[in-house]
């Protein structure tokens, strides 16, 4: 595409995703306010996931950092839960930092249950109300709504500027990062990590920076999610979320961004729509991971290989001349 | 020290559980390298299969409660184990080639699908076993009265593991086990029919399985559908800490775990009891990734 192009398709995209709210009710607003949060999610995951290939099956464990931390500071010092985002940035990364450092030269599926584990011990930690701060099983509640520029937010249609907005500006800056030097080096070692190593390519260094970016923004996405519940509780952390954000990525396209938001929409959305079978939708759901996987392995929308223009060859140029 | 001893009791029945599901773990780890998420599943089903056997036969009230119950585990054996090879076949067979993500969401999916079906089938309140089961005494033992069931749960789990060990060792289909769990390609080169190999580990392990789902239901009393992912999780981290793919580890690191776990919860916190498992689980992967009995070098990159 040329980048005439790219900023039509832009403007295109970002048009179509403004018009929702004006013509759909509160209910399905709303539901595209979780499809948002966990396109968010899902994003983050994908760097792990997707971009290094690392096995993250406990990425609820951040989430829940960022929503905890902006829920406790929120109800002991009333800051505004806007501000708190890139302190729950920081909090849910160094989290990342502390549990990954010793965990991240694990193999494949032995780094997967290990998250699983960190996972478990976060939500069973947040149950057991740690250090008196996360009120236990029923969480915390009275957590104040956001305010944008003196605007209280409160309505779903309000939450989905604010979502959406987010997830506009993590699209763009995921992509830029995908194709950045860090997110090239990701991909080799997803690729091929001996080979990386031997090209010099800090693997443990690039797969821990993957990691904590990650987390990260799954911190910041815990803040808005914190804001848009106004209450928060354990159960919301379990291992079914981690769960749902691993799939979205598989079933959409690992490593795809387009393929990140199409999961989002399919595995949130869906069910939704499938409601009326209320208790066979998951049923179904198990068994379309199954096929699925069996028939497009690669996800539905897979990430394009990297092409890059080869310069011109001078010699071609002078001999056309010629 | 009465505590201490019926804990003790109790962590050997539990880890006696947990060491026959981890077998189905670290069974099919050995061969496939991969994680059954689904495993959990079919163990629950056990749980569930052995209730509805029970109340619809009266198979202790016929036999005897001794006899009923051997009678009841080798169905429940027979039947999980047919199942455990439908799902090999429907959701794994088909990913043998493809790469190692993809196996782990198939899965997670048959897993969620399993877990759904048996709330279908059975609704999502807890079931509840008859109480009549089995004689409610308690032996004495070097004056410690231990409960009859966790008796026989812990003899039943030994003599079963120590027939697997046998047929592991023994005999020439063990061999093949074996030798593909080794290398797959290699096993095949001397005419072992490595797809009958895999089929045979998905009947055993989940056969294995489906009898500890039985023994939750004796010695608990209930089940609930989504029983299997939290008793999975633990059999698979005892799995990792005797060692993955290694038989005997799976036996040692259940009986182990069932241990840590009971006196965890004894002389630490019982809330905290979930989180000793999981905490074992990565300091086990951090300081020996190979397990306590793992002989096999975990493979580089």
């Amino acid at each position: 595409m040329t980048t005439g192009k790219r900023i039509a398709f832009c403007i295109a995209a970002l048009l179509v995703m403004a018009a929702p709210p004006l013509f759909l009710n509160a209910y399905w607003v709303d539901v595209l306010n979780s499809v948002g949060l966990y396109a968010i999610l899902g994003l983050s995951l994908n760097l792990i996931v997707g971009s290094a290939g690392l096995f993250n099956l406990g990425h609820a464990a951040f989430y829940a950092i960022g929503a905890y931390t902006a829920a406790i500071l929120n109800t002991t010092f009333h800051i505004p839960i806007l501000w708190l985002l890139p302190l729950c940035a920081v909090t849910a990364g160094l989290f990342a930092l502390v549990v990954a450092r010793p965990i991240i030269h694990l193999r494949g599926d032995y780094l997967c249950i290990v998250t699983i584990g960190v996972g478990e011990i976060v939500r069973i930690a947040l149950i057991n109300n740690v250090f008196g701060l996360t009120g236990g099983a029923n969480g915390i509640f009275g957590i104040s709504r956001p305010t944008l520029f003196g605007h209280a937010i409160r309505k779903p249609d309000e939450f989905y500027w604010l979502i959406w907005s987010f997830a506009a500006i993590t699209i763009f800056l995921f992509h830029r990062l995908e194709n950045s030097r860090f997110g090239r080096a990701l991909n080799y070692i997803r690729d091929d990590e001996v080979a990386a190593e031997g090209c010099g390519v800090n693997t443990a260094h690039y797969k821990l920076a993957a990691f904590i970016v990650g987390a990260a923004w799954a911190g910041m996405a815990g803040d808005i999610y914190a804001a848009k519940m106004t209450i928060i509780a354990p159960e919301s952390f379990s291992f079914w979320e981690s769960v749902l954000m691993f799939t979205l990525i598989i079933l959409g396209g690992s490593g795809s961004i387009p393929g990140v938001l199409l999961g989002a929409f399919l595995i949130i959305g869906l069910p939704e729509v499938f409601r009326e079978f209320a208790n066979a939708r998951m049923l179904i759901f198990g068994a379309a991971m199954v096929v699925m996987m069996i028939f497009r392995t690669q996800g539905i929308l897979p990430a394009r290989p990297r092409r890059y223009a080869t310069p011109p060859d001078p010699s071609c140029k002078a001999e056309a001349e010629a | 020290m009465e505590v201490f001893f019926q804990q003790v009791t109790n962590g050997l029945a539990v880890g006696g559980i947990y060491a026959l599901i981890a077998l189905g773990y670290t069974m099919v780890y050995g061969v496939l390298r991969l994680i059954n998420f689904a495993h959990g599943d079919l163990f629950t089903m056990g749980g569930y299969l052995g209730l509805t056997l029970l109340t619809s036969f009266a198979l202790t009230g016929r036999l005897g409660p001794l006899l009923g119950i051997i009678v009841l585990a080798i169905m429940v054996m027979g039947l999980v184990a047919i199942a455990g090879a439908a799902l090999e076949r429907a959701a794994y067979r088909p990913l043998r080639e493809s790469p190692r993500l993809s196996a782990v969401v198939s899965a997670l999916g048959a897993s969620i699908f399993l877990q759904n079906a048996i709330m279908l089938i059975y609704g999502a309140k807890m079931m509840v076993y008859p109480q009549d089961i089995l004689p409610k005494v308690a032996i004495n033992l070097f004056g410690l009265y231990i409960p009859l069931v966790r008796i026989i749960i812990l003899s039943a789990s030994v003599i079963m593991m120590a027939g697997l060990y046998a047929f592991i060792q023994k005999t020439k289909v063990g061999a093949a086990i074996r030798a593909a769990a080794i290398d797959q390609g290699a096993a095949r080169l001397m005419g072992i029919n490595v797809d009958q190999v895999i089929m045979i580990v998905f009947l055993v392990g989940p056969g294995l399985g489906g009898v500890a789902g039985l023994m939750v239901g004796l010695l608990y009393g209930q089940v609930n559908f989504t029983m299997g992912w939290v008793y999975g999780l633990k059999a698979f981290t005892a799995a990792i800490l005797g060692g993955i793919g290694n038989i005997p580890g799976a036996m040692v690191g259940g009986i182990l775990l069932g241990l840590i776990e009971a006196l965890g919860a004894a002389y630490i916190s019982i809330a905290w009891k979930d989180a000793i498992a999981f905490l074992v689980l990565i300091l086990i992967l951090i300081i020996r990734p190979t397990g306590l009995l793992g002989e096999r070098v975990a493979e580089k990159v």
